[in-house]
């Protein structure tokens, strides 16, 4: 280990380094360039994690919209709720759906942003 | 009325529509240009632009005309037009724009390798295209009708020209500047009327459009008749009418009894203050009470027909073809999110003022429920409910804003379609591409133009609803598979293609035949996502899992590239052929 000097150091000997985590030998992205099992593996988790997380942003969106015409249509009590002079039919679908749609939009680009981050730093052993 | 300063403010939208296009046309000389000079388009920018070119006649006119007629299930119309970019945010914005494909025919040819699918997808883009197209020309007649008296043929044909010459012109290869000043207009022009009709209606006490009556006209009032139509006189009304009532001429006082009645075109006809106001046949009667409450239409299965709305509204957004290629111009799939979103914003500020009027309008212009020219309410209701010089105004406003409505989707679509036209077929025949290119343009304007003058007329917001519909049946399911499924073969996605595009067309088909069918075939046949989509879909897996063997070659690099960051160094070296 020690190499030959004319002033030798004070070395410590201690085991293989702990606090750097060990790089793949190849770069991930490799892999999946290459297509090999590793690679495919990470893609697919990426894709399935994407994948997953759009379709709980749809049903988000429209379970309760495909709720409210059944409520509504068959709940005589629910139908005749009024807000002020506004019926709520009218005040959910007439006005607070469309920030409600662009709030669970909003959270949806936060979350693939960081899906794909943590994707990112995977493949480049960040 | 003063159709002079109706006149002016449509003028003025077309002379700046021209102006703009000629504008940065000169900016951008060639498709190099103008996509380098598009990934310096901030999100938003790009945003109004998407939003210009989506709001057409059906959101601007429609929308508030069949919430004045049907009340509460009609909010589903505004709602599932903004819904739609939630599903096309979350499942495919990102993927498309990483596709590197610019039309959806570039898509299928790149996902699947297959120039057979790609031509059944230009095929279906031209459909849908022509189906867009077709409620424009005649919101634009209407429009022209009700503001200048013209005949509804001259609309279309004005708006037909407008389009030809931007397009020829070579203007519209940079739409980006136009559109996303339409979008401001647009908003504008819907939203301040807004202020001042509420101001008026405060100013007349509030009155409740949800009261237990059916509407009733507040004032003598002369209604004048287009076209001939078939009322329901709902308790016995006495009036007076000059010109053919019944099939008798009369000229004076009439009594209606209960029942349907039949007026001739060029009648006038002159209703006391405090009488109920007779319904055409084909809009329900409703009072004020049921009006404001969903499922209370009396119609045959509304529950079927609410949720199949919903179905093509929702997931025929994403299959609209001049909507997608607006997401080419966002630098990245990152950027194509963030535009969607944004879009979601402005397209939902947008919808928050058809309620309004449709509220407003069976107040203060119930004759329209009468002639059943609903889609007029937004042209008409400032003269009505604020009336005076800033009547006259707003009505120059709506009316400027209603013409960047036709012009916007008209002209986008018209590109689109020609675009695929020459590609696909004209190019064939004719080697100049800038020929080529004219020639389809004139064909995309002529066909719908024509089809115009012998279709009959829908309602606008119903009449989009159907393209809408196509393009759930079959674009939907194509995009959702060849994103999310590696396994979709190009005989899967044909199959499903051919069999959603013929199954949702012929029921479009029969139904405007056929308008009078009843029961369960009735709804089925007018509202086809429900099942044409679903059918497509099954299809295209069904088929695909038996044609294992035809799995695109190379797909895992189709994916790769589909799905990965840019920010991730991975060979992208598959490209769309589509990518210029």
């Amino acid at each position: 280990m020690t190499k030959p000097e004319q002033r030798p150091k004070r070395e410590v000997i201690t085991g293989p380094r702990r606090d750097v985590r060990r790089r793949p030998a190849r770069p991930v992205t490799d892999e999946i360039d290459d297509q090999t099992r590793v690679g495919q593996v990470y893609l697919r988790s990426l894709i399935r994690a994407q994948l997953l997380l759009g379709l709980s942003t749809v049903a988000l969106v429209v379970v309760p919209l495909v709720a409210m015409p059944i409520l509504f249509g068959f709940v005589p009590r629910i139908r005749e709720l009024q807000v002020g002079p506004m019926p709520l039919w009218w005040l959910l679908l007439g006005s607070l759906v469309y920030p409600a749609i662009l709030g669970v939009g909003w959270w949806y680009v936060r979350q693939a942003d960081r899906n794909e981050a943590q994707f990112t730093d995977l493949v480049e052993g960040r | 009325m003063n159709p002079t300063l109706a006149a002016a403010g449509m003028a003025l939208t077309v002379l700046v529509t021209i102006g703009l296009a000629a504008y940065s046309s000169r900016l951008a000389r060639t498709t190099g240009d103008f996509y380098v000079a598009s990934r310096s388009v901030p999100a938003w920018w790009n945003a109004s632009a998407i939003s210009g070119e989506y709001l057409s006649a059906a959101s601007f006119l429609g929308v508030a005309g069949l919430i004045m007629a049907g009340g509460a299930d009609a909010v589903w119309f505004p709602v599932g037009y903004a819904v739609g970019y939630v599903l096309l945010l979350a499942l495919v914005a990102a993927p498309l724009r990483r596709s590197g494909a610019y039309t959806l025919p570039d898509f299928c040819e790149a996902r699947l390798r297959s120039s057979k699918v790609r031509l059944i997808a230009s095929a279906l883009v031209v459909l849908i295209g022509w189906l867009y197209v077709l409620p424009q020309l005649q919101g634009a007649g209407l429009a022209l009708q009700i503001l200048l008296d013209t005949p509804t043929w001259v609309g279309g044909l004005l708006v037909s020209i407008t389009v030809l010459v931007v397009i020829v012109g070579g203007g519209m290869r940079s739409v980006t500047l136009v559109q996303g000043f339409q979008y401001w207009l647009k908003v504008v022009a819907i939203m301040v009327p807004v202020l001042f009709l509420l101001a008026a209606w405060r100013a007349d006490a509030s009155p409740s459009a949800l009261t237990d009556a059916p509407p009733v006209f507040d004032d003598r009032t002369t209604v004048r008749i287009e076209n001939p139509i078939t009322v329901n006189v709902s308790e016995q009304l006495t009036l007076e009418a000059e010109g053919t009532v019944d099939g008798a001429t009369v000229a004076g006082s009439l009594t209606w009894q209960p029942g349907q009645h039949t007026v001739a075109d060029g009648t006038t006809l002159v209703f006391p203050a405090g009488a109920t106001v007779p319904h055409l046949s084909s809009v329900p009667q409703l009072t004020g009470a049921g009006w404001g409450q969903p499922l209370q239409s009396g119609e045959e299965h509304t529950l079927y027909r609410t949720f199949a709305l919903m179905f093509a509204l929702f997931l025929g957004t994403m299959g609209l073809p001049h909507v997608l290629v607006r997401f080419y111009t966002n630098p990245d799939g990152r950027a194509a999110r963030r535009t969607a979103l944004v879009v979601i914003g402005l397209v939902g500020l947008f919808y928050l003022a058809p309620s309004v009027y449709g509220m407003l309008g069976r107040l203060y212009a119930p004759e329209l429920l009468l002639t059943g020219r609903t889609d007029a309410v937004v042209l008409l209701l400032p003269q009505a409910a604020v009336g005076g010089l800033a009547g006259q105004w707003l009505t120059a406003l709506v009316a400027a804003g209603a013409a960047a409505a036709f012009l916007a989707t008209a002209t986008g679509l018209t590109v689109t379609v020609a675009g695929v036209l020459s590609q696909d077929v004209v190019s064939k025949r004719v080697r100049d591409p800038i020929v080529s290119f004219r020639i389809a343009a004139a064909a995309a304007v002529l066909v719908p133009l024509l089809l115009g003058l012998v279709a009959e007329s829908l309602p606008l917001a119903r009449a989009v609803s159907l393209a809408f519909a196509v393009a759930a049946a079959t674009f939907s399911p194509l995009l959702l598979l060849g994103i999310w499924w590696p396994k979709l073969t190009d005989a899967g996605a044909a199959a499903g293609l051919l069999l959603g595009g013929v199954m949702a067309t012929a029921a479009i088909a029969i139904s405007t035949l056929v308008p009078d069918l009843a029961g369960w075939p009735g709804a089925l046949l007018s509202q086809p996502a429900a099942w044409a989509m679903p059918a497509a879909l099954a299809t295209m897996v069904g088929v695909s899992l038996r044609t294992a063997h035809r799995i695109t070659p190379g797909v895992d690099r189709i994916m790769i590239r589909l799905h990965t960051p840019e920010a991730v160094a991975v060979q992208r070296t598959w490209t769309a052929r589509g990518l210029r």
